[in-house]
């Protein structure tokens, strides 16, 4: 039996850790990972972050980010030892045998250069093709990849093509050396749901049609079934479980895996609206200072006491703007916003000290929505100082409840927001909009910046917190799994208009609108050959029309 | 604190560390009286006369010590004064935001478009030179660097979502400004700081040597420099002593205000 493409042997990573207050000494980061990959598969290598799976990704073409070093095992690629490859074989095999798409095509193109100059740089400068050649090759991925008017988009720069686009010209780019193996690093992660079907549908397309190896990394279980053969889970550098997706999918054997197939199976019974509504919307239209151009238009929604009213839509439909006009950042033009009986002044500056405790936001960054330099301590007491007027022993036993409330317990108090995980740093902006005893919390897309099982603890927590406290939530998300858990009414969102809004039961079944069958069906499910029975249906309706 | 503390930053420490016990204890330490004349013009060094004398006869060593602790005492409050009007009416500028920011902004970038040597010397020659006015002067012309500095920072800062959860909380100006902002803005600033001590160290004995600084018979670095400059034809180097005691004074200082830096930013989640 002939050697696979690629072959990995019990890969080591290490890197320089910095601890704070400590001497910065070496850690290893991957600890023994090995797998093989045949020419025209797909590896999926899933894993929350800092599982190690960019790192591994980088590894194949023997790169490591800044201060990460392979500090054993081998890695072969097309039967040689990379590991061992000397400077200008490695040339020849970064960008021409192997490439690679990252997360974030805004930040990798070059903004001041053309996207087919970029697109074509990597095979002309390693003397696989010529302009010519190259130019004509590039054209037809971008055919491929179903990008519009693919003859002339290459002329454009990348600020002229939209994020979608973009990522799907990274795509091209990555596979215009005609490259062995491409490493996919969340290669959609970025993007709008609505969207992440079309690149998916398309990088799959083209990983078919030209026959490459690729390794898809993402931390989205649901996503990488659609697309991978094999897949592979990893959890701190370590290696849980490797088999065939069905395997993965189907029939899990480890428990950690286990939990990443069944995330977000929370049971959450719709509640029936009350007769007075908390938050009452009116007619809002809103736009941002030194435009013409209104953001909002005519919103009208109501959240009842103790419910949750999720707002969905893509980035850019207005859900974090209708946020600040209930906060008062951003007054509204036109419009009233009923609070708790009474109306709140559209300045926030000129509400009420009451009015301010009693509406509280919770942000999508937990990282920067903490002074790093205030202890969680702090963080939590602010509150009740400013509010109550707490103090001492009274203020400490306070802030040591509403720890134990978000589940964190002792030893808290005294660290600093650096010193916390993602998942306890969004806890402790819980505790901190807890604190003043609110009315109603206003959480912006408060899980997704967080690992899928770190975001279902966070999204129970809210939920039993919700019994306890009688507080209503405005959820803004663009994650319809997260609305199905928590909502007890929706209103979905489109460019500033509400196009949709009722009970969830009423809002997630049919008949639907166009905008809301698209969003809805645009959520990948975590079953195999999803992707293709959504595209063949999309044909099919568009065909009937 | 003292542990890991790298072999530059204590070098510079202790320098630090002497001149600033010089300065303060410059009346028990100096073996003669400040404007007492001694002995000869531009004696050599000896034992009675560890540095020689001046070119009045006054011993130098003494002079040195007097010296030295005007210098630094007319530094250092022209820093401080420069850090705390600098710093809050750049905070507050970040804060208020509007016409108050282009107001303030805008007389900053005024007084920065002339060259702050020529005008403390255009200042100085219309007010009478006292230390007192001195310090003003200086300080006030500094300010408009760190001015710069602090907005920039404090720009930067009032931008993050803390901020904004503190501004719905309901907090007034003075919280954001010390509780949240300060905090944030501290480690470029006390690296500024290092800087500017330096500069204002530079600009009082360039001011001295000019002779509008500080005025005889009191000493002060660049005073020496500037009485024994004529020395220097006939190969006595009087006026070396003070020129090294500022290069080593500036060395020093800027190996602390690194190592300050350094600490402070892997301070935990320090900022860059």
């Amino acid at each position: 039996m002939s050697d696979p493409f690629v072959k990995v042997r019990d890969l080591r990573i290490g890197a320089t850790a910095y601890p704070p207050g400590e001497k910065p000494h070496d850690i290893e980061i991957v600890h023994g990972v090995s797998f093989d990959l045949e020419k025209g598969r797909v590896l999926g290598l899933i894993g929350e972050s800092g599982a190690g799976k960019s790192t591994i990704g980088l590894a194949t073409m023997a790169y490591g980010r800044g201060g990460v070093k392979i500090t054993g095992g081998e890695v072969w690629v097309n039967g040689r030892d990379i590991m061992q490859s000397s400077l200008g074989d490695l040339r020849r095999l970064r960008g021409g045998e192997v490439t690679y798409v990252s997360q974030s095509a805004a930040a990798s193109f070059n903004p001041a250069k053309r996207i087919m100059e970029q697109v074509t740089e990597a095979a002309i400068k390693q003397g696989k093709f010529s302009r010519h050649e190259a130019e004509r090759r590039a054209v037809d991925l971008f055919k491929k990849l179903g990008l519009p008017d693919p003859e002339h988009i290459g002329r454009r720069f990348p600020h002229q093509v939209s994020g979608g686009q973009l990522q799907r010209c990274m795509t091209a780019l990555a596979l215009c050396p005609e490259p062995d193996l491409v490493v996919f690093d969340e290669p959609t992660t970025a993007l709008d749901v609505t969207t992440q079907i079309e690149v998916l549908m398309a990088i799959k397309d083209a990983i078919a049609a030209t026959g490459v190896a690729a390794l898809y990394i993402t931390h989205d279980l649901a996503v990488v079934a659609q697309v991978s053969d094999d897949i592979m889970v990893l959890k701190t550098g370590d290696m849980v479980e490797y088999g065939t997706t069905d395997q993965i999918i189907n029939n899990p054997q480890e428990a950690y895996t286990q939990a990443l197939v069944s995330v977000r199976s929370i049971d959450h019974e719709e509640k029936q609206p009350s007769p007075s509504p908390v938050l009452k919307i009116e007619n809002i239209t809103a736009r941002y200072r030194g435009t013409n151009f209104d953001v909002l238009k005519n919103v009208n929604v109501e959240l009842h006491p103790g419910q949750t009213l999720a707002l969905v839509g893509e980035s850019g439909s207005g859900k974090s703007t209708l946020a600040r006009v209930i906060t008062g950042l951003l007054p509204q033009r036109v419009g009233r916003i009923h609070f708790a009986g009474r109306d709140l002044d559209p300045v926030m500056k000129n509400r009420p000290k009451e009015d301010q405790r009693e509406l509280q936001l919770i942000y999508q960054m937990a990282d920067t929505a903490m002074n790093p330099r205030q202890t969680v301590g702090t963080i939590i007491g602010r509150p009740l100082e400013f509010y109550f007027g707490l103090k001492g022993k009274e203020k400490q036993r306070r802030i040591q409840d509403l720890l134990d409330q978000i589940e964190l317990g002792e030893g808290f108090q005294d660290r600093y927001p650096a010193e916390l995980s993602g998942g306890q740093k969004q806890r402790v902006c819980i505790a901190r909009a807890l604190a003043a005893k609110p009315k109603m919390i206003i959480c912006d897309e408060v899980t997704s910046a967080l690992d899928p099982l770190v975001a279902d603890g966070i999204l129970k927590l809210l939920l039993n917190l919700q019994k306890v406290e009688d507080v209503a939530f405005l959820f803004i998300t663009h994650d319809l799994a997260t609305v199905k858990a928590i909502a007890d009414s929706v209103a979905v969102m489109y460019r500033g208009e509400v196009v949709r809004y009722g009970t969830k039961s009423d809002v997630l079944s049919p008949p639907f609108d166009d905008y809301t069958d698209l969003l809805l069906s645009s959520v990948p499910e975590m079953k195999l050959g999803w992707l293709e029975e959504v595209i063949a249906h999309r044909k099919m309706e568009s065909a009937g029309n | 604190m003292m542990k890991n503390m790298p072999l530059s930053a204590m070098i510079g420490l202790f320098f630090v560390c002497l001149y600033f016990a010089m300065a303060i204890f410059a009346a028990w330490l100096a073996p003669y009286g400040m404007a007492e004349v001694v002995g000869d013009v531009w004696e050599p060094s000896s034992a009675a006369h560890w540095l020689g004398t001046d070119n009045i006869g006054r011993d130098l060593l003494t002079r040195m010590i007097y010296g030295g602790q005007t210098t630094i005492y007319i530094a250092t409050a022209a820093t401080i004064l420069s850090f705390t009007t600098g710093s809050v009416l750049g905070f507050l500028a970040a804060v208020l935001g509007g016409w108050a920011d282009q107001l303030l902004s805008r007389s900053v970038d005024l007084v920065m478009s002339i060259p702050s040597l020529i005008l403390a010397l255009v200042i100085l020659s219309v007010m009478p030179v006292t230390i007192p006015i001195l310090i003003v002067v200086m300080g006030l012309l500094d300010s408009t660097r760190v001015f710069r500095l602090a907005r920039a920072v404090a720009v930067d800062i009032n931008a993050m979502e803390f901020v904004e959860a503190a501004t719905l909380r309901g907090e007034g100006r003075g919280w954001v400004i010390f509780r949240e902002i300060l905090p944030n803005a501290l480690s470029p600033l006390v690296a500024e700081m290092g800087l500017r001590f330096i500069f204002a160290v530079l600009f009082i004995s360039t001011l001295s040597f000019l002779g509008l600084g500080v005025q005889p018979p009191l000493a002060d670095w660049g005073g020496i420099v500037k009485e024994n400059k004529d020395g220097i034809v006939y190969g006595i180097g009087a006026a070396l002593y003070p020129a090294v005691a500022i290069a080593t004074l500036a060395i020093s200082v800027n190996l602390v205000a690194d190592w300050i830096l350094n600490r402070t930013t892997s301070l935990k989640g320090g900022r860059g």
